[in-house]
């Protein structure tokens, strides 16, 4: 089984919440929702997308970022692109350092490389594919249409 | 979604419904720097009714845990389901903050 979810979003941070609503319920329409879905998938995809709109995109309200979500029986591979000129995901410190326990930078991304399997960027960083495997009892079930 | 304040005695309780989040923040910090101003030390954040908080609604409790320490004050959270007591364990913020089961236990001895 494979289905891809594709869709733009305007820079809008109000569209977060029912987007990450929307592609986990495509992911999940089994009665039962696995926890990997529900909190490590949903987490992520909620801060990548705030992480495309708020420093990708600069809150520019003229540009967009590109969701494209891949599900199959295996994973869930989402892909976020925005349109901003990209930055160095290395040079971003861990937020769970003592000295930077109190700062308020790197916990999205710390909380998508914990969460995910894997978090890759593009050369330039504007695009972050995450990857998140799931076990046979957590395989999607669900039908999704683009 | 929404915040709501009220005093269980000396303790300013905020109850947060539905989500903390990037979009939502900013709200919150206003609500208990106003309540700061106005005199208040102890703040009790419950999350009974709260379905998730991103990394800014984290950062926010952060920031806000900092201003509270720095006239004295505390800020302590309560009812954190399972799933945001992961994201606070993960983000090693469980060590910075007071984190109660209930809102009861959260109020006792503060």
């Amino acid at each position: 089984m494979e289905r891809q979810l594709v869709f733009e979003l305007p820079n809008d941070l109000r569209c977060i919440e029912e987007t990450v609503d929307f592609v986990v319920s495509r992911c999940s329409t089994c009665e039962e929702v696995a926890r990997k879905l529900r909190l490590n998938f949903r987490v992520s995809l909620v801060e990548a997308l705030t992480n495309a709109m708020v420093y990708g995109n600069a809150r520019d309200p003229s540009k967009r970022v590109r969701v494209e979500v891949f599900l199959q029986a295996s994973s869930v591979t989402a892909r976020i692109t925005d349109e901003g000129a990209g930055f160095d995901p290395a040079g971003v410190p861990d937020p769970t350092m003592p000295t930077n326990l109190l700062e308020d930078r790197g916990r999205g991304l710390f909380l998508m490389r914990e969460l995910m399997d894997e978090v890759r960027f593009n050369d330039c960083g504007n695009c972050v594919t995450l990857v998140l495997h799931l076990p046979p009892s957590d395989r999607v079930s669900g039908e999704a249409s683009a | 979604m929404a915040f709501h304040l009220s005093r269980e005695g000396e303790v300013t309780v905020v109850d947060v419904d539905g989500q903390l989040i990037v979009g939502n923040r900013q709200e919150l910090k206003q609500k208990v720097l106003d309540e700061l101003e106005n005199g208040g030390r102890k703040f009790l954040v419950d999350f009974t009714e709260t379905g998730y908080i991103d990394s800014s609604g984290l950062g926010v409790l952060v920031s806000l845990s900092k201003k509270i320490r720095e006239v004295g004050g505390e800020l302590r959270l309560s009812s954190l389901n399972e799933d945001l007591r992961t994201l606070f364990e993960l983000t090693k913020l469980d060590t910075l903050f007071r984190i109660a089961d209930s809102r009861g236990e959260g109020l006792s001895g503060f």
